[in-house]
């Protein structure tokens, strides 16, 4: 499987993939931080769908990851684009021949490719990380946010918690465009039936009828990296029920396309 | 120790209701060349799919390198293939992708440079994939199945897209190959280089083998033939006549008659085409070669 791992790596290390991913990251890390401080006063809100991140809120232990945590479902849609163009791509260009009789364990290559896209979102969440907090230190003295707590045992604690929470939900996406790609045999498709699913058909299911959000995939891994509502307020997706529900997506996409891979045959 | 390299019975696959393989049944000695033939659509790149682990059959056995095609994890190490052509990551360089793979294999990456002089490539070695000719891409194809320096190599029409040059070297490579002791299952439309380098032969019609064995087995088994051309083509179904009248096998090919028939016969052939009126412009006596064969035994053309 570590052959596979490797393998993969050096596919994944090329420049064109590497550095235009982590650069869409930097990106969308530093803006979606600097927004928060930057527009801390505007009536329009600071933060997604027009949501009102408070000067008191920023000062919280937790303000210091609040760009983070809110970066987290935006690295969760390149994690499944990346996923699923690079699971996907063996097939158009038919190079999934040459991988299986050169790895004929099917269930070692999926699991290897899987590891190696895993780190490749791991780096991908510590850029993220980086950014987003150096971008909060930088911005919060201009907006008169008070940086005190973010330093102390609770910050790190918030830290570590956002950290997870993020890992969690991004490699829940990344298997989903995986699964995805095993599926749909196609970078494209994969890709824009995902980044659809995700982006439009959930949240129009959701606004039709509200009660769907506990029940679709997106929302949930969204709930895990935002940390999920706090129990008992009756309004958002308890962290919990996330991850419960995000985990039975996840593992039930992951089992269905294995069994596929595993016995379909290699015929293009 | 088996002494096959390839050993295949009653191996089949069926999609649907169509036999893609049909009871396949043949062996392929350890270190020769088996040229692998049959018109398009014949089975052969299923065959080799299967024998490579990447379809299952739908019934039948088959053994490479003495292990059950069940377990391919226990030959694949010592094969090297190509299958449909080439298939490579486009944003790779050619030793970017050939590292991928000695990598996934477990190989050493020392080789990939030498392969890649090898097969002529040494010098676009740092070049994308996509920035490759057809040639090329063959070439590379060719370097990434020799990658595990196999005792088996299984190639699918290999000299596609490659010059007269670099047919021939693609020929004295799989020579030079299998006189170190590498069995090598080359399927070509070729027939005419297959004819050149094969000391066996595997011949399959609509998903059926309908010959196994030396080529020159299959070559010996074939009547000789004596071709024969008028002056212009409006004379061919006249020298037809007459060559089915005298009890020869004949038909019409390339805008000549082919006789089944005896050398000695042509000159009654040349008399009695000339008391006809038709002064030939053409009489060969010969031996049919792989591709008359080919067309003869698959009904072809």
């Amino acid at each position: 499987m570590w052959n596979v791992v490797l393998s993969e790596l050096r596919k994944l290390r090329r420049p064109t993939l590497f550095l235009g991913t982590m650069g869409a990251v930097v990106f969308f890390s530093a803006l979606f931080s600097s927004l928060l401080f930057l527009l801390i006063d505007s009536p329009q809100g600071n933060s997604d769908r027009g949501r009102v991140v408070t000067r008191e809120v920023l000062s919280l232990a937790t303000g210091g990851v609040q760009g983070f945590g809110s970066v987290g479902g935006f690295l969760g849609i390149i994690a499944l684009c990346v996923f699923a163009a690079q699971t996907a791509q063996e097939y158009t260009y038919g190079t999934l021949r040459n991988i299986l009789v050169r790895q004929p364990g099917r269930l070692r290559v999926l699991a290897g490719k899987f590891i190696a896209m895993g780190f490749f979102a791991f780096v991908m969440i510590i850029l993220s990380a980086i950014i987003s907090i150096a971008a909060s230190v930088i911005l919060a003295p201009r907006a008169n946010v008070s940086t005190d707590l973010w330093f102390g045992a609770d910050g790190r604690q918030a830290l570590m918690t956002t950290f997870i929470n993020i890992i969690i939900s991004v490699i829940g996406f990344g298997t989903i465009g995986m699964v995805l790609g095993l599926l749909l045999r196609s970078p494209i498709s994969a890709i824009s039936f995902g980044v659809l699913w995700l982006l439009i058909v959930e949240n129009l299911l959701i606004a039709v009828k509200n009660s769907l959000e506990e029940w679709m995939p997106g929302a949930q891994l969204a709930a895990i990296a935002s940390g999920g509502a706090p129990s008992g307020i009756g309004s958002g997706i308890e962290y919990s029920h996330a991850l419960t529900v995000g985990s039975l997506y996840v593992a039930v996409g992951a089992l269905v396309a294995s069994i596929l891979f595993v016995r379909r045959d290699v015929s293009n | 120790m088996s002494n096959t390299a390839i050993s295949v019975t009653d191996l089949s696959k069926k999609y649907g209701e169509r036999m893609a393989v049909s009871h396949a049944t043949f062996e392929v000695p350890l270190g020769t060349i088996c040229g692998f033939v049959g018109p398009n659509g014949s089975g052969k790149t299923t065959t080799m799919r299967m024998l490579l682990g990447l379809i299952t059959p739908t019934g039948g056995t088959g053994e490479i390198l003495g292990e059950s095609i069940k377990h391919p994890e226990k030959y694949l190490p010592r094969v090297g293939a190509m299958i449909e052509g080439p298939a490579f990551y486009p944003a790779l360089s050619g030793k970017e992708n050939l590292n991928y793979l000695a990598n996934l294999g477990g190989f050493s990456t020392d080789r990939v440079q030498h392969l890649l002089e090898q097969v002529g490539l040494g010098d676009r070695a740092k070049s994308k994939y996509k920035t490759y000719s057809l040639g090329m891409k063959q070439r590379l194809g060719i370097a990434a199945a020799l990658l595990p320096d196999p005792k088996l190599l299984m190639l699918d029409e290999p000299t596609n897209g490659l010059d007269p040059e670099g047919i021939q070297e693609v020929r004295a490579l799989l020579r030079s190959l299998a006189n170190d002791g590498t069995s090598v299952f080359v399927s070509s439309h070729l027939l005419s280089e297959l004819e050149l380098i094969s000391d066996y032969l595997v011949m399959l019609r609509k998903g059926e083998v309908v010959f196994t064995g030396k080529m020159t087995d299959l070559m010996l088994d074939q009547q000789p033939v004596i071709i024969a051309k008028g002056a212009n083509d409006s004379q061919l179904a006249t020298l037809l006549a007459i060559a089915e009248a005298a009890g020869h096998r004949a038909i019409i090919r390339d805008s000549a008659v082919h006789v089944e028939g005896p050398a000695e016969w042509a000159l009654e052939f040349n008399r009695a085409a000339f008391d006809a009126g038709i002064t030939l412009s053409q009489l060969t006596p010969q031996l049919p070669n792989l591709e008359e064969t080919f067309f003869e035994m698959t009904g072809e053309k």
